[in-house]
């Protein structure tokens, strides 16, 4: 739920409009190097150096099922900082382009519907109005979860390979 | 950083336990001393000290009690057996469970109690218990005469800055017997220089007592090194005629010294605790230093990237500097990896207890000698070396030693030998596990393996091929699953937690003489020797220590191989795996391509690659939790460009490999 009124970053993936909190972002980055990290599912791009650090980037547009495209000057790497499971963890997300940074009142927030929706509610945290428009607004701890990427996984037909533990 | 006396207390108590248990087990071998005990005595007394004084009166209460039977072993009434060794390593267990079940209300160790008072012959101790929780730290000794003892004490000034009350040690000592106490004020300076904190008395007490002169100097026991403490005795037993002496003597002073700090010396006659041979050491969290290797490994990755700047704009007069600023970097990188470095002896003492406690439950008799302790290897190495250690003894334990009496008919001695040792080969720490049991049984392993479907039954594989199904998931030959090992989780798990430290594991046994494993590990796991290559426009590094050469592969010779992926090296074949099929690299291949050589458990293997770029130094970053499935690449690295090169794992290359052509199945020998 959202209770106070927050700044959110806006970007898009296709014709929809995202929307994600600021405070969960570090920065934005032109498409830089990606380094392709072999075996890795198809929606895992690759790696990228931020500030020294190799940093994960997942391809939005395949994270959420739509059709490939290719960069363009628009494209953008949004660095998220999130805390997954209880470990802070930093990582970058493409998205088509990157817009702006708008304010959204709790009393312009629907809760996302049930039903009818392209998109998984339970990665939505809300819509957020805007004129007559809607921007999603993701959340972000959500969309990274482990359950979610395992999901994902499987969804791409993906081997898991499990690992033993070593016994007591 | 706030200061947290139960913090602190936990930390060295934590330590003291350690300590305990490495001097109880040593009881065990024949290898003690007396200062064996005295150690333990100073471990448990000090827990019990300082547990008190952080209101921990559960530990202290309890801690009294093994302190007492300890102080008569001190003094040889009581002798030392396996059944003291085995209380009072129970005894340690239940502080520590007492420490860990922070308010812990329920069993105070009322059993323990009894039998460590049945060892004391000493039915009072379970009575005396609940009385004693705060009871002075010795008792005085019923041996005869009284005695007056003259004693001196001159703390060293910042001491009440240690948490330690004079007062509380006057306390103990009267509890020894009658006292004088002199304070003496000499050494108090003005009042403008006073600092309240610090403590300018000094003090001579008359005792009397028939309490030994040891028992006297475990009161001072906290302070002997902040402290000068003489004591002398006096011959004439008289409480009466004390006043005169104590009032006209300065005893031994004579003049008051000026209030500086007193450098502690020790009185010749104390046995030297083993706490002054300690260097002086610095407790550092770990995660700082983790952080400090983290700044080092982004500091040689830009002088990297420096250095390749100025050979580029070759201007001289920076030539100089950036080579200076190179070998300054290096030499500070060596050293901060250093302060990681811990001996892998902290690892071996608790597998003394482990051996001690499953020989027992298993009914062996086995010795664990170890070689080595000294050798040092990077912390987050040691941490994750544990458990594959643990489940090696614990097989070596299970299987490999007999029990007294099959040794015995064997002709061995009834006691078993496991011998753990670490050395330092190159670049390398190899520690090896062995035993002098009987060793890995081709016959049972063939049959499993046969069972298991592993190999056809009218197969005769090599020697090193049946030791080799050992390694292999799900593999145990277990008779029947014990409680110590055989859960069908084997030493598969342990060759692939060795691997995961980029280290290998290899396995000699002779049946009816013994096993030995041997483990490979690098010394550590931040920054690694490794040869940069490319494929396919991306990056990678392969570490330095597995490949041994590198060849060329023409588009001919790939013709001539028939698609069999074998190549010819010095007239011996080897299979090669090819890194652009693998990893799904498109795009034209180089007319003449590279092959690196990589020695992977005794065999050969190639990697094909398009070019090799020379070898670099890398900084070994995670890829994170979202590359966790990821085996093939272990790490990555920032290139001086500021790219990311990868950095691959040739056993988990080779095990996709093998998986990819022949799913479940053993790989093909070339």
């Amino acid at each position: 739920m959202i209770t106070e009124t927050r700044h959110y970053i806006t970007f898009k993936l296709g014709d929809e409009l995202f929307a994600i909190d600021v405070a969960q972002v570090r920065e934005v980055l032109e498409v830089a190097q990606i380094t392709k990290v072999p075996t890795a599912p198809a929606y895992m791009r690759g790696v990228v150096n931020v500030r020294g650090q190799s940093t994960a980037v997942v391809d939005l547009r395949r994270r959420f099922g739509l059709p490939p495209a290719g960069d363009t000057v628009h494209t953008r790497i949004i660095v998220l900082e999130l805390t997954l499971d209880g470990e802070d963890t930093v990582i970058g997300a493409i998205a088509d382009s990157v817009h702006e940074v708008i304010e959204f009142d709790p009393s312009n927030i629907n809760p996302p519907p049930r039903i009818a929706m392209r998109w998984r509610s339970e990665l939505i945290q809300g819509m957020g109005k805007r004129g007559d428009d809607f921007v999603i607004i993701l959340d972000a701890g959500a969309v990274f979860s482990s359950d979610e990427i395992a999901l994902a996984e499987e969804a791409a037909g993906l081997e898991v390979v499990s690992r033993q533990p070593v016994s007591q | 950083m706030s200061y947290n006396p139960l913090g602190t207390f936990r930390l060295e108590a934590a330590e003291l336990l350690d300590e305990i248990e490495q001097a109880a087990l040593s009881l065990d071998s024949a290898g003690w001393t007396q200062e064996t005990i005295h150690r333990l005595f100073r471990a448990f007394h000090t827990i019990k000290g300082s547990g008190a004084m952080c209101g921990l009166d559960a530990v202290a209460g309890f801690t009294h009690h093994v302190e007492s039977l300890l102080d008569r072993v001190r003094d040889g009434s009581i002798p030392v057996t396996p059944e003291l060794t085995g209380v009072v390593l129970q005894a340690r267990d239940h502080i520590r469970w007492l420490l860990d079940s922070e308010d812990a209300g329920g069993d105070a160790g009322e059993a323990l109690i009894a039998l460590i008072g049945r060892l004391s012959e000493d039915p009072g101790a379970t009575a005396e218990a609940v009385a004693a929780e705060t009871a002075p730290a010795v008792a005085p000794i019923d041996d005869g005469e009284p005695r007056t003892w003259r004693i001196l004490f001159r703390p060293n000034p910042s001491i009440l800055l240690f948490g330690t009350n004079p007062a509380a040690l006057f306390k103990d000592l009267r509890s020894l017997g009658s006292c004088q106490i002199e304070a003496h004020t000499g050494d108090v300076p003005p009042l403008d220089r006073i600092e309240a904190d610090h403590c300018y008395l000094w003090w001579t007490v008359l005792l009397d007592t028939s309490a030994e002169e040891a028992a006297i100097r475990d009161v001072f026991i906290f302070v002997e090194d902040d402290a000068k403490i003489d004591i002398e005795r006096v011959s004439a037993p008289a409480v009466d005629a004390a006043p005169a002496p104590v009032a006209g003597t300065p005893v031994r002073e004579p003049a008051p010294a000026p209030p500086q700090p007193i450098p502690a010396p020790r009185p010749a006659a104390t046995p030297a605790p083993a706490a002054k041979a300690r260097e002086s050491t610095v407790r550092v969290p770990a995660e700082r230093l983790d952080r400090l290797v983290n700044l080092i490994g982004e500091l040689v990755m830009n002088q990297s990237r420096l250095a390749r700047a100025s050979s580029e704009v070759r201007v001289a007069e920076y030539t100089a500097p950036v080579e200076e600023l190179s070998r300054l970097i290096a030499e500070l990188r060596d050293h901060v990896l250093s302060i990681r470095m811990l001996p892998i002896g902290t690892l071996f003492g608790r597998f003394r207890r482990l051996v001690h406690d499953l020989s027992a439950e298993l009914g062996k008799d086995v010795e664990l000698i170890t070689q080595g302790a000294e050798t040092e290897l990077d912390k987050s190495i040691l941490d994750q070396l544990g458990e594959p250690l643990v489940h090696c003894l614990r097989n070596s334990l299970d299987h490999g030693v007999e029990s007294p009496d099959e040794r015995a008919e064997r002709g061995k001695p009834r006691r078993g030998t496991i011998r753990l040792t670490a050395s330092h080969e190159g670049s390398n720490v190899v520690v090896s596990i062995q035993d002098d049991g009987r060793g890995i049984a081709r016959k049972a392993v063939l049959a499993k393996a046969v069972e298991q479907g592993l190999i056809d039954a009218g197969a005769n594989p090599a020697d090193r091929e049946i030791l080799d199904m050992i390694l292999l998931p799900g593999f145990s030959t277990a008779r029947k699953v014990s409680n110590v090992s055989g859960r069908g989780v084997g030493m598969d798990a342990v060759k692939r937690a060795i691997e995961n430290l980029r280290g290998t594991l290899t396995l000699a046994s002779e049946e009816g003489q013994g096993t030995t494993i041997s483990l490979t590990l690098p010394l550590t796991l931040a920054i690694i020797e490794g040869l940069l290559f490319e494929a396919g426009g991306g990056q990678f590094i392969v570490p330095m220590a597995s490949v041994t050469e590198n060849v060329d592969l023409t588009a001919v010779e790939r013709q001539r191989g028939n698609g069999r992926n074998l190549i010819s090296v010095r007239g011996e074949l080897i299979p090669y795996i090819d890194l652009r099929e693998m990893f799904g690299i498109e795009g034209r291949r180089p007319p003449v391509e590279r092959v690196l050589i990589v020695r992977h458990e005794n065999e050969r293997f190639g990697l094909v690659v398009d070019r090799v770029l020379g070898t670099h130094q890398t900084v070994i970053q995670s890829l994170g939790r979202f590359y966790r499935r990821v085996e093939v690449v272990s790490g990555a690295t920032i290139m001086g460009d500021g790219r990311v090169a990868l950095i691959v794992d040739p056993p988990a290359i080779v095990r996709l490999a093998n998986r990819s052509r022949s799913p479940g199945r053993r790989p093909e020998r070339a």
